[in-house]
């Protein structure tokens, strides 16, 4: 049952877009058609379920203080913490280019309709910064992996939903300085207020 | 022909050429464009996370931008030297180990002398890896440019960066804490009952901040997105 409060708070409560400002870029770059927001908010979820729960693995068994000592007590005192950085990215990238080669053996129609927003997963810092918030909070792995995927739940409706507006707004007359990026940062902020709505709600 | 003449010819080429001066008008620009007319927040759409997060007060603003000015200039004089050496294919990996090294040193500097700020930013001082400003630079500027250059051109974008956000910054704390650098600045001109907004210290002031000012930043500069 924690589990999925964890989950339902990680999806609205804390959505990474509108709590956190993550993945910002692609979020606003992506956001102009709604079945291309479809398509890479569903390869985000599916990275971020693999990524949160792999990296959490690396942090408890080789990298935190003391992780070590499963190799012996030689290792027990050895703190590889100042490596978090450069080993996740590289787990995130590692992992972004093994599911780009899976899609591509078994299911090629998938493959062409994503396209360059694969690779670009590696660089979209609500996965970066999943990883990094579930070292933070202290997760356990059931709630890092249901966390993962909830985030990713999160981001891909606040980008379905962004690029659902914007297909509107072509037909509405915005001021010229206005137009693209300005106007949508407004947007986002008034969806914003919209998701506080949910602040409070405990199951 | 062969190659060694060719390259020969190149080399006395290069020699010819008079040195360019060390603040030539094109270097100038270099630095002043990313300020203004394409400035990596407002009209390349860069950076925007953490633009956003850490934009509450002026003082973590401040240590954000001084530690991503750093990590640009440094990540882009690294991979110019490096340019003619990294292939091609997998250039995004060297580009990010490059960053990400950069990003721990100023992590580990901030804990050893500044341990409140590096609890304040938390996560956000890791995600400056994944800040698209960053990578965009390497990607488009020092991948191609010589050393010198690359520096100049990662001045002009940090710096473009950093004006942004503390102007956002400056207006979030102001209407949201009343203050300035922790200072009450309400208080100290006699308003007692100024109300604080408590939108602008929420997530959502920094969108409706942000958006306004790119609107009036796009319509000095006269541009206009189709």
């Amino acid at each position: 049952m924690e589990l999925v409060s964890l989950g339902i708070k990680s999806i609205f409560i804390e959505n990474m877009i509108f709590a956190y400002f993550l993945g910002m870029c692609s979020f606003l770059a992506v956001s102009k058609k709604v079945s291309t927001a479809v398509g890479l908010g569903a390869a985000v979820i599916f990275v971020l379920t693999i990524t949160v729960p792999v990296n959490w693995l690396l942090q408890e068994y080789i990298l935190k203080e003391g992780a070590l000592a499963w190799m012996g007590a030689g290792f027990a005192d050895i703190n590889l913490e100042f490596l978090q950085f450069i080993m996740f990215i590289a787990i995130i990238a590692a992992m972004v280019q093994l599911v780009e080669m899976i899609i591509e053996k078994f299911s090629p129609a998938l493959y062409g309709s994503l396209g360059i927003f694969l690779p670009l997963i590696a660089v979209n810092c609500a996965i970066l910064g999943s990883s990094l918030f579930m070292v933070q909070r202290d997760y356990v792995l059931s709630e890092a992996t249901v966390f993962g995927f909830g985030s990713g739940i999160g981001w891909m409706l606040a980008i379905v939903a962004l690029a659902a507006i914007r297909e509107k707004l072509k037909y509405s007359n915005v001021p010229g300085g206005l137009k693209g990026l300005g106007i949508t940062m407004l947007i986002t902020g008034l969806m914003g207020i919209a998701f506080k709505s949910f602040i409070g709600i405990a199951i | 022909m062969s190659t060694e003449t060719l390259e020969q010819k190149k080399q006395e080429e290069v020699v010819q050429k008079p040195s360019e001066a060390l603040l030539s008008k094109r270097r100038k620009r270099l630095i002043s464009d990313p300020l203004n007319e394409d400035n990596p927040i407002t009209v390349q759409v860069l950076g925007i996370c953490s633009a956003l997060a850490v934009t509450v007060k002026m003082e973590p603003t401040l240590i954000m931008s001084i530690a991503v000015v750093f990590v640009i200039v440094f990540a882009n004089l690294i991979i110019s030297v490096l340019r003619n050496l990294i292939p091609n294919r997998v250039r995004i990996i060297v580009q990010l180990a490059v960053i990400a090294t950069l990003v721990t040193l100023v992590s580990e500097v901030l804990k050893a002398y500044s341990y409140d700020m590096y609890k304040v930013l938390g996560a956000f001082v890791g995600l400056i890896i994944t800040n698209c400003i960053v990578m965009g630079r390497l990607e488009a500027f020092a991948m191609g440019n010589k050393p010198y250059d690359s520096i100049l051109d990662g001045l002009g974008s940090g710096f473009g960066y950093a004006w942004i956000i503390l102007t956002v910054a400056f207006f979030r704390e102001l209407f949201g804490s009343g203050s300035i650098f922790d200072f009450k600045l309400f208080e100290a001109v006699g308003i007692t009952n100024f109300p604080t907004n408590g939108l602008m210290v929420d997530s959502i002031g920094a969108f409706m901040v942000l958006g306004v000012l790119i609107w009036v930043q796009r319509s000095k500069t006269g541009y206009v997105e189709h």
